[in-house]
Parts: C-alpha cells; sequence; structure tokens
C-alpha cells in the first residue's frame, strides 16, 4: 500500500517499481495501480487522462528545460504558474510576474523535480479553489467523503489555505458539477482507495478546470476525516484489500454502509498554523508554496463561531478575530490595499483591519479574491464588536442577555467580551451562567442525525439549545493535548497523550476523555478514546467541558507548553489537576522560584537574572561577561532568543528587536560557550525516580534541543559526569515531588554539570527515548498520576545493545531566504530516530533519512570555515576527506589558512557576491558539481562583518535550494566524516541512491 | 417586490407539543403541515420547489441556508426549463433553518431567500436548534406542525387550536392542486413520451429533453386513451407529494398502460403507483428519506449509487411478490425498496431521483435506460 505515507512512501513505491525491485520480488501493489498514480504525478498525463475523461484543464505544457519553458510563457503571457512535478507540499512552485522570476523558479524547479519536469500554466490565482476526497472501490462504486472550499481562492496553496468543509458559496448545479466531475476524473486514473482532486472554478461562470489528484491520503483527507467523522483511512484501507464500499459499514452508526456521502450539520474551518517570524530574512507573505507547519479545525454551527475559534486554537496570543487590546490595526489605506493583494499570514486580521477602516466588501473581493460571503461574515463579526462596546454598560450589569447570548453564537470569547464591557474574564463567565448563557455538546455522526450515532465525537456550540449526550457518572479522567502542530511541538505530543489514554485504560480509568483541536492527529480520531471534544484548549472551554463532564481530574502533562500553562488557572477554577501539584509546576516553570530550589540543592546553574531596563542589563553582562543568552518575553520582529556577543547588539537587539520594559521583561543568563549539552527523560510517583535515558546532544550548547542531533547512550559524556546528573535530577524530581513525567537539561563544561531547565511534563524526547530503551515513560507516568507506585526499574539506557541517533528535518527549502544554519531558536519541522550497531551508523542512516546524500567516492566536498579557532579544528578533518579521495574545494580564507597550516593544498571557488570571478560556488552548484558543503558560520567577535556573513549565508541558502547537504557545525561534520570512513572501510552498508 | 426589514417572531408548534420559538423571515403567515427534514447541504432553491415538498414544513438540517441567494426563474437552460428550480413556485408550507444568510453571494443571485420566500408567500423560521427538532423527527417520527410568523406577538393557544383542528397530511390530496390542468409540450423531439404530472420536477423534463425527446406533459387524471392518442413511446409516471393510495385515478390509468405494454418508467411516487396499480401495497416510512447521500445497491450488479432522494412512502417488497415486479435496487442503509423492474414488460421505476436537482447525477443513466427501452437512440451530451 503506498497511500498511506504521504509523497515519500508514493514516491518510494514509484520508485521501486520502476527499478523492477516489486516485479523482481513478485510484490503488488494494493490499492491505485502504478500507472494510476502515474497518471496523476506525472503533469502531461495527468492532463492527457483529465481531456480524454472530458475533463477541462487549465491551458499549460510541460517543459523538461528553461528553453522549452520560455517558449510556453511567450504563449500564455504573465503572471504565469510554475508547478514542479514530484514534490512535496508543491516545493519549488510559484507564480512569476516576469521573465526574471520566471527564470529563477523554472531554473529551481527543474533541478528539484523528480523528473526534471515543470508544468507552465495560465494563472488562475483568483479562482475558487474546491476540493473533494473521493472514495473508490476496485468495483467502479465512487462518492465524496465531502468537498471543501479555500478562503483564499486559488492564490494560496492549500496547506496555507483558511479551509472550510463544506463548500459555502457553491450551488446546487456548482457543487454536482465538480462532485461529478471529481467521480469521473478518478474513474480515469483508476483510483482504488482515496484521494484528493482539486479545482479551480470561476468566480462568475461555471468554467471549471482540474488541478490536480493526489492518489494518496494527504493532509487535506485527513482534515476531511476529521470535518466529517468518516474514517476515510480505515476505508480506504479495506477498499484496497478488494472489499467494495456497500459491503462495508459506516462505523459511526454501526448499521448504515460506508457508501453514503456524509452529511454535515455544521461547518469546519482549518486554519494554518505558520512560524516564519522564527526565521531571519523571511517574508511573511504566503502563497502557492506551503509554508506553515501546523493547522487547527474549529466546528460550529455557523462561520463566525467556527472562525473565531480556530483563531484562538492557532494559540498565538489572540482570543479571537476582534477585541484585542495588543492589536495594532493597519489604517493606512494603501498599506492595507497592498496587504489584501500580497497576503501575509495575517490575512484574516487585516481584512478586518480594511472593514474597520471603511473597505467596503467588493472593494476588498476586488483585492484578495475572497468571497464576499466570507467578507460579510467577517464584517457580523466586526459589527457585534462595535455593538458590544456601545452597550458595554447594559450587558455588563446583565439587561442584555440577548445581545450577550448572540455574541457567544458569534464566537466571541469571554475574554474578548471582557475587553469590550469592560469586566474581567471571570466576571464575564459568572455573568453568563448567572444569565444561563452555556454551550452544549452536539456529535458529530456524519448524517446530520438521520440515524442515531455511536460515537462520542463532539464539539460545542451556542448555536443550540440541548446536549446531543448524557454525561455518566463514572471514574472519567480529562486529557488535554497539544493543539496545533507548530515549531517545537509537533507528532510527539500526539505520542504523549495516546499514550496517556491508552495507559489511564490500562489502569482502570472507566471513561478517558481527550480533548484536542488538530485534525493532524490520532488523538483526535473519535475512536481511539472513550470521548472526543474537538475542542479549544483555552481555559474558557477546558473548564466548560470540565463542568460538564465533573471527572475525577485532568491530565496536563502530556500536551506539551498549551495544558501545562493551564496548571494553575486551572486550579483557580476548582479543578483537579492529576499528576504534579500545580503550585510545583509554578515551581519549576517560574526562573527565580527554580533557581532559588536550585541553589537550595546545591546544583551549579548558569548566571541569570531579569531585566526591565537596558542599562540593568548591560551592567549585567558586563559582569558576568559575553556571550549572554537573551529571551525577552516580547519581540517585535524576528526569532525571540539569541545569543548577544556584544554590548552593540545587546542595545541593538533590545531597542529595535524586542520591547524591555516592567510589563516585558527579559532574561539574560550567561552563555557557557564549548559546552556538551545533555538531557534527562524521566519518570517520578513522587518517591521514587526512573530514568528513562541520559540523552547526549552531538553539537555543543547553542544549538536548540529540539534542532539538535541526539544520541541514546551517550558516547562522550564520562560515566560519573552522567552519574552526577542522574543525582541532580533525582534530587530535583524528589523536591518537586514530581508525579508524572520530566525532563532536565544540563550544560557539561570543565568537570562541573550545570541545570538549564526542567519541564515538569512530557518532553519532545520522551516517544525517542521510549522506543530507543523499550520502556513506555508515559506508561510509567500514567501510574504515577493516578497515584501508584512506578516500578523499580534500572536507567532506561543502561542495557542497550544498540545506539539510536535522532535527526531534525528541516524545512528551509520551502522558506524562500531562510538561514539553514543552526542556533538557540528552534526552526526544525520533523524529525527522525535510527538505531544502528554503532554511533556513526545510526548517524548517517538518521541523516540519510532526513535528506542528505552520502557523497560518492571522488565527489567534490566544499568547505568554508569562519573563525580560526574553527579552521583549526577543520585541518584534520580536511585531511581525513582527502584521505578518502574527495575532491576537496574551499573558499579563498579557507583554502589560504589550510595550505599554510596544513600543507594542503585545495582548490579555491569564488563567492557568490562575485559571480564574475571564476571558478564560482554559485556554478558548481547550479550544475550539480558539489556533493556536500561543510559551512561552518563564525561566532566570535570579530569576524561579525557583515560581508563575510553574508557570503556565508548565501553558500547555505543556495544549497539549501538546490539540495546539496550542508553541515553547519563542527561536531556534525566531525561525526559525519566518521562515518563516511566507515562507509569507505566498508564497515557501513548505505542505501545506494 | 422586496421583504420588509422587519423582525419577525415566530414559533413552531409539533404534535408532541414541542415549541420552538425563533426570528421570522420570508412572509408573516401562519401556515400547517408535515414538518420533514433533508439532509442535503445545497439546493434549497431545488427543494423548495420541488412539488413533492407540497403540504410540508421543510427543515433544512445544514444550519447556513441562503448563501448563494436565489436566481431568475429565468436562467433557464437551452431547452429554456429554469435552471435553479424544480417547478414555478414555491411549493413547501414553510422553511426551518438554523441560520439564515441575509447578505448572499453569488453570481446568478438576484435576491436573498428572505426576499425570495416573501414574494411567495412562505414563512421561515430561524435561529433554532434544528438539530434537536431532526432528532425529534427521527426518534418519534416526522408529524403535522404548525409555523407561525408574525411582526407582533404570536399567541400560543391560537397556533395549538389550529394544529389540534388540521388535516392531516396523509388524509390529504396535494396531486391534484400541483398537477398541471392542461397538458404543455415541450422540445422537438421526434419520438413522444407522455409525462403524467403528480408533481413532476423540471429535472425530469430537463433530462428527457437532454435525450432528444419530445415531451408531452398531462394532468394526473388524464385517460388511458388521451394519453395512447399522442401514439408515444413511452410513459414516464413522475414523482410527487402525498399518500400514493390517494391517487386512485392515477393508479387505476396506469394499470391499463400496463396492460398495453408501453414502456413506462416510474419515479418516486410514480413508482408507488406502478407497485399498487400491479397489486402490491405502499407504507409509510417513520420519517421518510429526504437528502442527496443515499445509498442505494443495484442487486443485479451490486453496484452502488449515490441517490438523491425525498420520499415519505415506500413499496412493500413482500406486497409485490405476484405483481409481476422485481426488485431491482435496495436503500443500503434500511434495505427499503429503491426500485424495480417488471418481469415481463417494458417497465421501470425508481424510487429515488436519478434527475438530481437537487444532488448527485450518478443516476441519470436511467433515462438512458428508459430511452433504451423506447428504442430512441440516445443524445446525452
Amino acid at each position: 500500500m503506498l497511500s498511506f505515507g504521504g509523497q515519500t512512501a508514493l514516491n518510494c513505491g514509484i520508485t521501486l517499481s520502476k527499478r523492477g525491485v516489486l516485479d523482481k520480488y513478485g510484490v503488488k501493489v494494493l490499492g491505485t495501480p502504478i500507472e494510476g498514480i502515474e497518471a496523476t504525478e506525472d503533469r502531461d498525463l495527468f492532463r492527457k487522462t483529465m481531456l480524454d475523461a472530458g475533463i477541462p484543464v487549465a491551458r499549460s505544457a510541460a517543459a523538461y528545460s528553461l528553453e522549452e519553458a520560455k517558449k510556453i510563457v511567450d504563449e500564455l503571457g504573465y503572471p504565469i504558474m510554475v508547478r514542479v512535478a514530484y514534490t512535496l507540499g508543491g516545493r519549488g512552485s510559484g507564480v512569476a510576474f516576469n521573465e526574471y522570476e520566471f527564470e529563477e523558479i523554472v531554473t529551481r524547479g527543474l533541478m528539484s523535480s523528480l523528473t526534471h519536469q515543470v508544468l507552465i500554466e495560465e494563472y488562475i490565482g483568483t479562482w475558487k479553489q474546491i476540493e473533494y476526497e473521493v472514495m473508490r472501490d476496485a468495483y467502479g462504486n465512487g462518492m465524496t467523503v465531502c468537498n471543501m472550499e479555500n478562503i483564499l481562492a486559488m492564490k494560496v496553496h492549500t496547506g496555507d489555505n483558511i479551509v472550510i468543509a463544506p463548500s459555502q458559496t457553491l450551488n446546487n448545479r456548482e457543487y454536482h458539477l465538480l462532485r461529478t466531475a471529481a467521480l469521473k476524473a478518478t474513474e480515469a486514473c483508476k483510483i482504488v482507495g482515496e484521494c484528493n482532486i482539486q479545482f479551480a472554478l470561476e468566480p462568475n461562470s461555471e468554467r471549471y478546470v482540474a488541478i490536480e489528484i493526489n492518489a494518496r491520503l494527504s493532509r487535506s483527507s485527513a482534515l476531511a476525516s476529521k470535518a466529517t467523522g468518516y474514517p476515510i483511512a480505515y476505508i480506504a484501507a479495506k477498499l484496497m484489500l478488494g472489499y467494495s464500499l456497500s459491503e462495508l459499514i459506516n462505523k459511526v452508526t454501526g448499521i448504515t454502509t460506508a457508501g453514503f456521502e456524509p452529511a454535515l450539520d455544521y461547518v469546519t474551518v482549518k486554519m494554518p498554523r505558520w512560524d516564519l517570524t522564527k526565521f531571519d530574512k523571511v517574508t511573511r507573505n504566503i502563497g502557492t508554496q506551503m509554508k506553515s507547519v501546523g493547522e487547527v479545525m474549529a466546528i460550529g454551527r455557523c462561520f463566525e463561531e467556527a472562525l473565531q475559534k480556530a483563531i484562538r486554537m492557532l494559540d498565538i496570543g489572540k482570543n479571537g478575530l476582534v477585541a484585542d487590546s495588543r492589536h495594532e490595526p493597519l489604517v493606512d489605506p494603501d498599506k492595507i490595499e497592498a496587504r489584501l493583494q500580497r497576503m501575509t499570514d495575517e490575512i484574516i486580521f487585516d481584512v478586518a483591519d480594511a472593514l474597520k477602516a471603511g473597505f467596503t466588501v467588493e472593494r476588498i473581493n476586488k483585492l484578495s479574491s475572497i468571497d464576499p460571503w466570507f467578507i460579510n461574515k467577517i464584517k457580523n463579526i466586526i459589527e457585534m464588536e462595535r455593538i458590544l462596546r456601545k452597550e458595554a454598560r447594559k450587558v455588563a450589569s446583565g439587561d442584555a442577555p440577548d445581545l450577550l447570548r448572540r455574541a457567544k453564537q458569534l464566537g466571541f470569547s469571554d475574554a474578548q467580551i471582557a475587553e469590550c464591557i469592560g469586566l474581567s474574564v471571570s466576571e464575564v463567565r459568572l455573568l453568563r451562567k448567572r444569565l444561563n448563557i452555556v454551550p452544549v455538546v452536539k456529535q458529530i455522526d456524519t448524517l446530520a442525525a438521520e440515524w442515531p450515532a455511536k460515537t462520542n465525537y463532539l464539539y460545542f456550540t451556542y448555536n443550540g439549545d440541548t446536549d446531543d449526550i448524557q454525561f455518566r457518572d463514572v471514574m472519567k479522567v480529562m486529557v488535554l493535548g497539544a493543539g496545533t502542530y507548530r515549531i517545537g511541538s509537533s507528532v510527539e505530543f500526539d505520542w504523549s497523550t495516546m499514550n496517556m489514554v491508552w495507559d489511564l485504560k490500562n489502569n482502570g480509568v472507566e471513561e478517558v476523555i481527550v480533548v484536542n483541536c488538530n485534525p493532524e492527529t490520532v488523538s483526535t480520531d473519535y475512536d481511539m478514546s472513550d470521548k472526543l471534544y474537538f475542542e479549544e484548549l483555552t481555559l474558557e472551554r477546558v473548564l466548560d467541558i470540565y463542568e460538564k463532564e465533573r471527572p475525577f481530574g485532568v491530565v496536563i502533562s502530556v500536551g506539551g507548553q498549551i495544558p501545562n500553562n493551564l496548571a494553575t488557572s486551572l486550579t483557580a477554577y476548582g479543578a483537579k489537576i492529576l499528576g504534579t501539584d500545580s503550585v510545583d509546576i509554578d515551581r519549576a516553570e517560574d526562573r527565580a522560584k527554580f533557581s532559588r530550589l536550585l541553589d537550595e540543592l546545591h546544583i551549579p546553574q548558569p548566571e541569570w537574572s531579569t531585566f526591565t531596563s537596558i542599562e540593568d542589563a548591560k551592567a549585567f553582562a558586563k559582569k558576568v561577561s559575553y556571550p549572554i543568552l537573551v529571551r525577552p518575553s516580547y519581540v517585535l520582529s524576528g526569532a525571540a532568543m539569541r545569543i548577544v556577543w556584544t554590548q552593540k547588539h545587546l542595545e541593538q537587539f533590545l531597542l529595535k528587536a524586542a520591547k524591555v520594559s516592567p510589563e516585558h521583561p527579559v532574561v539574560i543568563s550567561k552563555f557557557i560557550m564549548d559546552a556538551q549539552e545533555f538531557e534527562i527523560d524521566g519518570v517520578c510517583d513522587g518517591e521514587s525516580v526512573y530514568i528513562g535515558a541520559v540523552i547526549e546532544h552531538v553539537e555543543q550548547a547553542g544549538v536548540h534541543s529540539g534542532d539538535a542531533i541526539m544520541c541514546i547512550p551517550p558516547q562522550r559524556l564520562p560515566a560519573d559526569v552522567q552519574q552526577v546528573a542522574v543525582e541532580y535530577a533525582t534530587k530535583i524530581a524528589k523536591s518537586l515531588r514530581i508525579k508524572g513525567p520530566f525532563n532536565i537539561q544540563f550544560l557539561y563544561k570543565d568537570g562541573i554539570v550545570y541545570v538549564i531547565e526542567c519541564n515538569l511534563r512530557a518532553s519532545r524526547s520522551m516517544p525517542f527515548v521510549s522506543k530507543a530503551t523499550g520502556v513506555n515513560l508515559i506508561s510509567l507516568a500514567a501510574l504515577a498520576i493516578l497515584n501508584g507506585k512506578i516500578p523499580t526499574l534500572p536507567r532506561g539506557d543502561s542495557s542497550m545493545t544498540q545506539v539510536c541517533v535522532k535527526a531534525p528535518q528541516f524545512s528551509f527549502m520551502q522558506l524562500d531566504g531562510a538561514d539553514p544554519h543552526l542556533g538557540v531558536e528552534m526552526r526544525s519541522t520533523g524529525e527522525v530516530a535510527c538505531f544502528g550497531r554503532s554511533f556513526f551508523e545510526a548517524l548517517i542512516k538518521a541523516l540519510i533519512a532526513v535528506g542528505y546524500k552520502i557523497p560518492k567516492p571522488n565527489g567534490n566536498i566544499l568547505i568554508t570555515v569562519g573563525g580560526i579557532q574553527l579552521k583549526d579544528r577543520i585541518l584534520n578533518l580536511t585531511k581525513e576527506l582527502i584521505g578518502l579521495n574527495f575532491n576537496v574545494y574551499a573558499t579563498e580564507h579557507t583554502a589560504e589558512y589550510l595550505e599554510r597550516k596544513g600543507g594542503l593544498c585545495v582548490k579555491v571557488l569564488n563567492k557568490i557576491s562575485e559571480p564574475e570571478r571564476k571558478p564560482n560556488i554559485l556554478d558548481y552548484l547550479v550544475e550539480g558539481k558539489l556533493e556536500l558543503i561543510i559551512n561552518i558560520p563564525s561566532t566570535s567577535v570579530l569576524e561579525k562583518f557583515a560581508s563575510m556573513l553574508e557570503d556565508e549565508y548565501q553558500i547555505r541558502r543556495k544549497a539549501v535550494e538546490l539540495g546539496v547537504p550542508v553541515l553547519t557545525t563542527y561536531e556534525d561534520a566531525e561525526a559525519f566524516v566518521e562515518g563516511l570512513k566507515m562507509i569507505h572501510r566498508g564497515e557501513l552498508k548505505i542505501p545506494v541512491s | 417586490m422586496v421583504a420588509p426589514k422587519r423582525d419577525y417572531n415566530a414559533a413552531l408548534l409539533l404534535e408532541d407539543g414541542t415549541l420552538f420559538w425563533g426570528r421570522g423571515f420570508g412572509y408573516p403567515t401562519t401556515k400547517v403541515g408535515e414538518v420533514v427534514f433533508t439532509t442535503g447541504m445545497v439546493g434549497y432553491t431545488e427543494s423548495i420547489t420541488d412539488p413533492s415538498y407540497r403540504g410540508q414544513i421543510l427543515t433544512f438540517t445544514y444550519p447556513l441556508i441562503g448563501n448563494y441567494g436565489v436566481p431568475l426563474y429565468s436562467d433557464v437552460d437551452q431547452n429554456n426549463i429554469p435552471l435553479n428550480f424544480e417547478s414555478d413556485q414555491a411549493q413547501v408550507s414553510g422553511v426551518v433553518v438554523s441560520e439564515l444568510c441575509r447578505a448572499p453571494s453569488h453570481w446568478r443571485s438576484k435576491k436573498s431567500l428572505d426576499s425570495w420566500l416573501y414574494e411567495e408567500g412562505v414563512p421561515g423560521i430561524e435561529g433554532i436548534d434544528s438539530r434537536e427538532l431532526t432528532k425529534k423527527l427521527r426518534v418519534q417520527g416526522v408529524m403535522m406542525g404548525v409555523l407561525a410568523v408574525a411582526e407582533d406577538k404570536i399567541d400560543v393557544e391560537d397556533v395549538r387550536r389550529l394544529l389540534a383542528s388540521a388535516k392531516k397530511y396523509g388524509e390529504q390530496d396535494f396531486v391534484s392542486v400541483v398537477s398541471v390542468k392542461e397538458p404543455i409540450i415541450y422540445g422537438e423531439g421526434e419520438h413522444k413520451v407522455v409525462l403524467i404530472d403528480c408533481g413532476v420536477k423540471y429535472g425530469i423534463i430537463r433530462e428527457l429533453l437532454k435525450r432528444g425527446l419530445k415531451v408531452i406533459r398531462v394532468p394526473y387524471n388524464t385517460s388511458v386513451s388521451e394519453i395512447m392518442e399522442y401514439n408515444p413511446k413511452g410513459v414516464l409516471v413522475s414523482n410527487g407529494p402525498g399518500d400514493p393510495k390517494i391517487c386512485v385515478k392515477t393508479v387505476e390509468t396506469v394499470k391499463s398502460l400496463v396492460d398495453e405494454g408501453i414502456p413506462m418508467l416510474g419515479i418516486c411516487l410514480g413508482l408507488q403507483i406502478i407497485a399498487l396499480s400491479l397489486g402490491g401495497d405502499t407504507y409509510k416510512l417513520k420519517y421518510g428519506h429526504r437528502g442527496q447521500n443515499k445509498p442505494c445497491i443495484d442487486l443485479k450488479t451490486g453496484r452502488n449509487y449515490i441517490t438523491s432522494q425525498n420520499h415519505g412512502y415506500a413499496v412493500d417488497p413482500n406486497s409485490i411478490d405476484k405483481s409481476g415486479l422485481d426488485i431491482w435496487m435496495i436503500n443500503a442503509d434500511d434495505k427499503t425498496v429503491e426500485g424495480v423492474y417488471h418481469e415481463a414488460k417494458p417497465i421501470l421505476a425508481v424510487q429515488y431521483h436519478p434527475e438530481a436537482s437537487p444532488g448527485p447525477y450518478d443516476t441519470t443513466y436511467i433515462f438512458d435506460m428508459f430511452a433504451q427501452r423506447m428504442e430512441v437512440r440516445s443524445h446525452t451530451t
């Protein structure tokens, strides 16, 4: 089955088939046959297949070279769409408005395509973007699970679009015209199983074109599955095994068949979560290249309700669309106009600002291509804000219950209402309850209440007056999930949530209730728990659920930081937190309190302090000496956390990029250079402590733990240092009376072990540690949380026979301009882990898994290193690479140094910024002559010259764009070269690419 | 005529005493009807003008209705049949929605649903828990109800009295109301098909015309001899409202047509009439099938079709043993009869709506089969 592992699995299957591997071993592809997949993946073939089936497509042609591409654009004119065949998430695709952009996109696209093919296509950005999810069995039966409308039209990639299911602006003819086309198109592509088809529909006619088919389950399938309650993946698997649609049962009702089409009696709104501000040099513009890292889905009985819920779910500091005192509205009409035309991740707020600034619905529609239907709905929200403010006194005194109810029906949170009427959030809650304005629970049942449903897939709404379910009085536990994926919080917390759910069940909890809002997760599969609330993880909503359900308690330690942050307020409202007491959580979360605790326990920590003025910060920095690590609580632009090397930089950062004031304190700590960083993941039941593993970072301190390559068991840390850390962890766990999972981060330098951070919750590395050691940390945590005793076990990594390495996956390619170097701010968007008999084997496997290509013998490697210190260290590496028969190239200064100090003769490549000087790095990159780049940015103070940094950046950037692996830390390079040596010696076998 | 910008009170009272208060729209009046629900997410203009909904207060389970406004009746296809309407007027007694869209958006829209229903004299209620209403109908079965929409306060006692005295849905003859009074001829085709209009949807006429046929739409009570005088290649017995057993005259006519051996296609009520004419029996479903997502299985081929449905009555499968009819299709969910064919005569009938409108076009091939049986070459485009 090739359709369940995304594009990666699909590509893998096609390659296996093309190379004859499947035939050789007699392996059958279940579901859509290879030729069907090819008909959807190959642009030319797709076009032909569609036209043969009578389905219109956009005017376009495929090109295999820049020359071919130019001929096509001459005919179709600008703006023009360039699509790249066989890539992930539309990688490399884009709209060109002129010849210059066109050449750039086409060149890059040809490089990144598996088949060196791009498609040049007429521009249909202003059309409606409509998708259908289609199921087909092997007997010709097809149906659509649902359709979806992309609010930001064709302009924006569906992954970055705000998506509503079902469509809202299509009438019966259009809905079924496209539905029929979807069925015909998928039949033509011989789909068996499930697929997604995208159409563009002209907003003022019935003209439409098919854009693409994903012959596999996709992000959209997951969304459709959650939006309807139809278990798409489950049914697709059955269909591929040869079942027919009519013989399978609809799991939701238990009696009706799977061969029907879900009818919704609610709407769902999906919003993407972007983390673009984490990247310097990356614009916040969105378009045909997907840039988001996660998404949420909100369910409501009207659009306004769902939209405002979705905004809160994103956890971007917003209480809804409007009524946000911190929002600085756009007022300049020119600026608004520009932002509506060239959208950013803030488009939905820009539309609201435009309406407030007096833009008409028609004008906004014209500029943005957003259908007036949606703009009018946004207008309703703005109008409600205005009325609430106007009638503030009346509402606050309880004399306008209808208005208050209407506001709740339009998705206003208590916090938004509080902002409008001048009460505190808790006062609004009390007022509401006094007036009996409370939400009701509704079920998602796939067929709009027509048949009795067996599931407990639930959401809250104010647009209704009766709960769909009755609440049982049994031993129940609520588990809070992690919400949207974002940089720093991803599938690891879904793993934690699910394992907690299962282990609570195993330990006798009768009803486990999950609260989460991320459609990409397993925890939001309604059949994974006893009850699923597809809901906000806000205090207001968690309390609503708590008050309806009256559970034994709430688990907040498996969903990352969002639930963790609710601990204190939930306790204040009388909710019972299971696991570590919220007072103790606060003792770990509050830096001052935690620091005091460490002092009491005589555990070293880097010097730190909190500041509310620049002068004090400067004085402290001088005292502890630079570099320092600066963490502002409010950031204006760019990354939040930084290492600062000089006073001048500190001033610049605090004045321009961040705020420092009594309301926005800045935490500064001494940055210990050249330190070894490591972590401990463990579980404590209040008394005994289980140490899962000591996790060693390959890179030195200064690389965020989420971006570091990690290894279990430790390879370099001396045993006595590990022992000290284990003792510290045990002391801290006992002092904080931890009941549940914990993670502590350490530094080691010059014989001293420092503690830098402690989290009393599941950590990112827990699935890694659990899988590497075979002991599930969350199972133990579930025991501890339910007041059980955890068994006495030896340290998890003490008896491992293999080495396990975890490596980060980055998405720099998708983010135009992003600098692929590593730093204190996390930037990776995924991870892999691999086992090996040795560290190097595991490492090489992990790097291959995240997309590194191992340089072939006699291949060309470029070395460019800043800083004398680093150049010293790189000398040996260069010798070894030469010894392995690689052709080593270097930039001018590096080459000169290597020759002077080591007598090594390496060839020089000139800087990208000096294209006239040949041979040039850029030419080598574009021509595919470089197989690996070791580019280590200088960190020392003296070499922080802008131009030099820029040169280094350009090399890294171009390398990423052209898919050439780059190593940016000395430790990574050293480990990689060691791995190459093993390959060279034949000790390590790697797959041929 | 434009709906006045006023806030109306609205109340929906059900037979079991349940009372929903909401905001009124459309025309301020009080109407009695059988309260039913449809789960279709699009197609409100088609449903509201579907004559089969005559005498019924229609609840849309999809919560946002009116999004794409209402186009003109004069928007027609190449055969002059309206594109977005199933007859020339709103047929329902009332409309129930969770939220009415007051700012519609569509290139074809000329007015809001509110304004259109005002023109059509149909009351509407919004802002009620339509899911709760649907669940009540599911559990207790469809029931009579009164929808009252008024500018002033609504007197619940008046509404109760009205409901108590109202004639039951099943006792009323709606077919004679919705059927044409005089024959109408559509199309220029060489081959003629007589369409017995029991409340036909334009969708059926659209599909026949697409196949190059000349359609002679005749009143429900047209005699066999009049029908045969047209020298048709086939006869289509249409959909329509109410209990099929009320349609005594049409059942008689169809019985004779069966004897004539002329190719026939029955749709919805048409199927029920054909079954009755051959000695079969029908019964009332608890809450009917109304929606666009209904799976039907062809028992001959095993194929599963997604169909559009709107019926409150069904044929009792045990009653047709000796009728000469065989069960052709069943509803995949509750196994009710969805299609029959005659063992010896060229008669086909389906319970669902192959013309879609609203709904999926997956079963328009039924018209091709009908055309083939009439030995007419299909001209489907």
